[in-house]
């Protein structure tokens, strides 16, 4: 009898312990978070501040609502700065060093580091270059491929500046939009992508 | 001092022998043959770990008397009772009742060294991580002791008390938040199947076999730095490679987080300090 009624105790404890479990509410979890990291060099804590599209993206495991998706895209493609004097192009070597180069933005860079776009990190881009990631597709003969018209131009120049154009929610940083690279930078890049003489049209 | 020599010997022909196969790679232009050699290097670097040298050191200092009150650390609670530490690395991070907290090994030890031996609390988390060729710090010879003792132990990370499954549901939330100027998450990397930056693999913790060989291998002694790290640093340097602002040493954070990767690493068997790249 008293080893049922303590039975019963504890089983309504473990009960009473199930059903008082409530979540961490998201700005309960916000507050943990915040309180869990430090400014270190250039590196501060106001970078835990989401923008609205980083908020949708991890709130909707990168799959937004279609609408949501639509609208994220057109303002993302209407903030692009496209190059003011038409002059879409720059060298392709100094596009393959940009490629190669994965430094910028971490607490351990400086604040006159000049970030690199670390593409080869994530892409296949040239047949020299064997140590690739694969998180983002093969780029290999990119403007082989696509030639180099007008509409490519200016779909690529869009897709480095800010990926979320044509993607909402894509792993690729916004390299023109959250000044990772500067413009000079992009049409380096833009050449080792489209210019036939780059090793990645080879 | 000959064991250390042989070891370093070793270590020398594995990279000689591996950079010798990565060229033979390059002239091949075999993606598949490039990764299956990598493999290998990795299989030769498990021939001689310098985290042994380390474990010996830890046992030493936890069996040391030390601090302002001259005692050891045997009579640390590390989550299955005073003076156990076979096992118990393999079940943390874990509510403890006595701070009512969740804590990981490493904010578990800082507490031991704090109300045990009477150690200043800021001077040990001021810097915990050693740099790269440096003495190893006393918290990364100790961890590397104690998570020894729990090789080959199944990875159970407790989701019992409600403190427990909050920094679980903390840690989930923290692990898919993208933030900072790459708008990188922890999933960007870790959230899909067989993803590599440049040809390291990255583990993807929403699968069980990726999750408990990632957990089960940290800390690892990393050949690159020439140094033993731990799991804090190893959250530490991810997010400093996704541009997000420095985790503040066994914060709440970097506890939630290690508790959701724990928990999504259940079942496999701890197989630390491992030796890696």
């Amino acid at each position: 009898m008293n080893k049922t009624l303590a039975l019963t105790a504890a089983a309504a404890a473990v009960l009473a312990g199930c059903a008082t479990y409530t979540p961490p509410t998201q700005e309960e979890t916000m507050a943990v978070i915040r309180s869990s990291f430090q400014d270190r060099g250039i590196a501060k804590v106001d970078r835990l501040n989401q923008t609205e599209l980083q908020r949708i993206c991890s709130e909707t495991g990168n799959d937004p609502p279609k609408d949501v998706r639509a609208r994220l895209e057109k303002a993302a493609l209407a903030a692009v700065k496209f190059p003011a004097d038409g002059k879409w192009l720059g060298d392709h070597k100094q596009g393959e060093r940009i490629a190669q180069t994965g430094v910028g933005m971490q607490w351990s860079d400086r604040a006159d580091t000049v970030a690199g776009g670390n593409c080869y990190a994530c892409h296949q881009l040239t047949k020299a270059e064997i140590s690739y990631g694969n998180i983002g597709p093969s780029l290999l003969h990119y403007g082989k491929l696509r030639g180099s018209s007008d509409e490519i131009r200016r779909y690529t120049w869009a897709k480095l500046w800010n990926t979320n154009a044509f993607n909402a929610c894509s792993s690729m940083p916004r390299f023109g939009d959250a000044g990772i690279l500067t413009e000079e930078q992009i049409r380096h890049v833009m050449a080792l992508l489209l210019d036939p003489e780059s090793p990645v049209n080879k | 001092m000959r064991v250390t020599g042989n070891r370093a010997g070793r270590r020398h022909l594995a990279l000689a022998a591996a950079l010798a196969l990565a060229t033979a790679g390059a002239a091949a232009q075999e993606k598949d043959r490039t990764i299956e050699e990598i493999e290998r290097y990795r299989q030769m670097l498990q021939d001689g770990n310098p985290a042994e040298l380390l474990v010996v050191r830890g046992e030493e200092l936890w069996k040391a008397r030390r601090g302002p009150k001259n005692a050891t650390l045997e009579q640390c609670d590390i989550g299955l009772g005073p003076g156990v530490v076979k096992g118990a690395y393999a079940q943390l991070p874990r509510h403890f009742a006595d701070v009512d907290q969740v804590m990981d090994f490493e904010a578990r030890l800082v507490h031991c060294m704090v109300t045990l031996q009477g150690f200043d609390r800021a001077a040990l988390v001021k810097s915990p991580f050693s740099g790269a060729g440096q003495r190893p710090t006393d918290i990364e010879a100790l961890t590397t002791f104690v998570v020894e003792q729990s090789r080959g132990f199944t990875i159970r990370v407790p989701q019992n008390h409600p403190k427990e499954r909050a920094a679980h549901d903390r840690g989930k939330q923290l692990f898919y938040m993208r933030a900072g100027p790459y708008d990188f998450a922890c999933s960007t990397c870790h959230g899909v199947d067989d993803q590599r930056i440049r040809l390291q693999d990255l583990p993807n913790f929403e699968k069980a076999a990726p999750a408990q060989r990632a957990f089960a291998t940290w800390p690892a002694y990393r050949v690159s730095q020439g140094a033993l790290r731990t799991m804090q640093w190893r959250i530490n340097d991810c997010f400093r490679q996704q541009r997000w602002p420095e985790p503040v040493f066994i914060s709440q954070g970097t506890i939630d987080l290690i508790t959701f990767l724990g928990v999504k690493a259940d079942g496999g068997k701890m197989d630390s300090p491992a030796i890696k790249r």
